[in-house]
């Protein structure tokens, strides 16, 4: 099972860049069937932009991202129509049709379809909504009237309405509470087991990497700085790695890993 | 794992067998995902509507699944699960689910009731009362701003005046000039043809005058900048008002009528007379222009009997609407975009009600203008 054909999304020499200043250089990155990996990096590393180019809404300034092995950039148009029925997103701010009822937002892409019946749809969306522990009373309510943290559940329920194998979130936990924040990272991980899904995330939530990725890949320095299991991640003395995973914060939800912490007195290597 | 080839070979199937008792088994096998049986939905839906629960159900050869395949055999066996159920232990979560939650009928979203005819019309007249007392509210916030921003000269927002006057005034001369110069062409060729007849050619001079520099320049430039300038400020407002800038000043104390309204009244009135004049003049311009090829009247003719022709006071009642439209028209667009509530239907609707708002609210004052200013400048 490894190898090039186990990439579900594959990113070769990729260069982004605004004007002079350059985003990602070379960058390399392969995430692999059915597992979770979390993008991490500080403000302005590249990681929307990198999340955006791989679901095709911008295009690399060079270098090629291929999904389920068809490049964005070269492919045949109706196969790529074929490959956005696969994918689903959960942009940050929900980004819900603000038009149109919460029923109507998750009912859109089946709808689209053109060849479920209306009860099929009513069902299954009635499903969404309870996967995402949205009462159904909320259904007939305009995005507009709801909460930060419904929004965001009811974009998943969007995103999941197409019953992707591959899922896109950006910042699923930011502006939830803790305790829905727990909720959502059993849902996500209830649902790779179940679905086999894969999940790309981009994230700055300890809690929710340590609990659900499998894999974490650290965008610094225009590229991809680490990538390997949370413990594998944490170990690595690069400044920005040691800041994030080594902090109080970081220390406390890394506890619960159990991995080899360095000693505290020991001197950190600088990577550059 | 199955590969991607496989999965596209795999089409959900329906079968019905015998087994060894010699009851008769539904065989259900293949891919039973979305993205499988959404080609196939409808004949799929007519080969299960002949079997129900009580039938023997064979679910063990179905390769995928996923909600919506099961979903569907869920509603073939009416919502309840088969008596007698074989299946894939990796496929029980999604019956289980299922069968957890409630029932699935009867919850479907009740469309809005249809209102009453009655209730509808009682409904507008509440609704056009409302807007005319805050418009009279916010008139009243913004001069009570203005005499505010008099007493403290420091706090009269300056740059943001100065800002509008060059968006609503300058960038607003070249669209002006072109619908000004064409109407000025139309009106005089069409005066000419009838003048002609009865050898009053000379009088196109009074004609386009009075029409112009009284009526149809205020009133053309009033209807351009309406669509042009208080679209753009209620569009602007209203996303202001979604993104919460708007309450973000008010909890810093800096108020929006002092910042945000106020300049855009003052700068459209002070911008509305100077895009008057410039629509008056080239609007003459082309009247002139037609009136030398229809009626051979030379164009220093027409200038040297235009003072003549058109009293001076009507210059002023016209630059004095100009005034009193643009003050009209910014008040309104910023009332209709502070009223914008944060969605995309209430912005496009905000922006046309308050483009149509203006455009009338003008055309009525300038016929109050008209029986008010009947006796001055003719």
């Amino acid at each position: 099972m490894t190898g090039a054909t186990d990439c579900i999304i594959e990113i070769r020499n990729l260069w982004t860049q605004f004007g002079l200043q350059v985003v990602h250089r070379d960058l390399n990155l392969c995430v692999h069937r059915g597992e979770v990996l979390s993008l991490v990096g500080g403000s302005g590393s590249g990681k929307s932009t990198l999340l955006r180019e791989m679901l095709g809404l911008e295009h690399p300034t060079q270098g090629e991202v291929k999904v389920f092995g068809i490049s964005l950039r070269d492919g045949d148009p109706a196969e790529l129509n074929r490959i956005r029925n696969r994918w689903g997103m959960l942009f940050q701010e929900g980004a819900l049709f603000s038009a149109l009822s919460v029923y109507e937002n998750i009912a859109l892409p089946l709808r689209e379809l053109k060849t479920l019946d209306d009860e099929l749809i009513h069902d299954l969306v009635m499903l969404k909504l309870d996967m995402v522990g949205i009462e159904r009373g909320h259904a007939a309510k305009m995005p507009s009237s709801l909460s930060g943290g419904m929004v965001k559940r009811i974009g998943l329920a969007r995103a999941l309405s197409l019953e992707p194998e591959l899922l896109f979130l950006d910042e699923p936990t930011a502006g939830l509470d803790p305790d829905r924040s727990e909720s959502f990272c059993t849902l996500i991980a209830h649902l790779k087991r179940e679905l086999g899904l894969t999940v790309v995330m981009v994230t700055h939530d300890l809690d929710t990497i340590v609990s659900i990725s499998d894999r974490v890949a650290v965008l610094a320095d225009q590229k991809i700085a680490a990538l390997g299991t949370v413990a594998e991640v944490a170990a690595v003395p690069h400044p920005f790695i040691v800041n994030f995973f080594q902090g109080e914060r970081g220390k406390r939800a890394l506890e619960g890993l159990k991995l080899p912490q360095p000693a505290p007195d020991a001197p950190l290597r600088q990577a550059h | 794992m199955a590969s991607s080839a496989a999965e596209n070979q795999d089409f959900p199937s329906l079968s019905v067998e015998r087994n060894a008792d010699g009851q008769a088994v539904v065989k259900v096998a293949g891919a039973w995902n979305l993205r499988a049986i959404q080609p196939l939905a409808r004949a799929l839906r007519e080969q299960l509507t002949g079997h129900t629960s009580g039938a023997h159900w064979d679910l063990s050869d179905v390769s995928r699944m996923d909600h919506a395949g099961a979903m569907m055999l869920w509603r073939a066996w009416g919502k309840q699960r088969a008596g007698h159920l074989n299946l894939r232990p990796e496929h029980e979560g999604f019956f289980a689910h299922l069968e957890a939650g409630p029932a699935l009928a009867d919850l479907r979203v009740k469309p809005v009731e249809r209102r009453r005819r009655l209730w509808v019309a009682g409904r507008s007249v509440v609704t056009l009362g409302q807007h005319m007392i805050d418009v009279v509210l916010l008139l009243g916030k913004v001069s009570l701003a203005f005499v505010d921003a008099v007493r403290h000269p420091s706090r009269m927002p300056w740059k943001e005046i100065s800002a509008n006057i060059y968006r609503t005034g300058a960038q607003a001369l070249g669209i002006t000039a072109l619908v000004g110069f064409l109407i000025g062409v139309v009106l005089s060729y069409l005066s000419a043809q009838q003048l002609k007849a009865y050898g009053a050619g000379i009088f196109i001079v009074n004609l386009l005058g009075i029409s112009v520099v009284r009526e149809l320049g205020p009133v053309l430039a009033a209807i351009l900048v309406a669509g042009r300038s208080g679209s753009a400020m209620t569009a602007q407002l209203g996303v202001m008002r979604v993104t919460e800038e708007i309450d973000a000043m008010s909890v810093m104390g800096i108020p929006y009528t002092l910042r945000l309204v106020l300049p855009r009244v003052i700068a459209l009135a002070i911008s509305m007379p100077l895009i008057v004049l410039w629509t008056n003049a080239i609007a003459l311009i082309g009247g002139m222009v037609a009136a030398q090829y229809e009626l051979d009247i030379s164009v220093s003719y027409f200038l040297a009997e235009l003072p003549n022709a058109v009293p001076v006071a009507n210059l002023w009642l016209g630059l004095g609407k100009g005034l009193v439209f643009g003050g009209l028209i910014a008040l309104l667009a910023c009332h209709f975009g502070l009223r914008i509530q944060p969605n995309t239907e209430s912005l496009g609707i905000g922006t046309t009600n308050s483009v149509v708002a203006a455009i009338t609210i003008v055309i009525i004052v300038d016929a109050i203008f008209a029986i008010l200013f009947s006796s001055v400048g003719v």
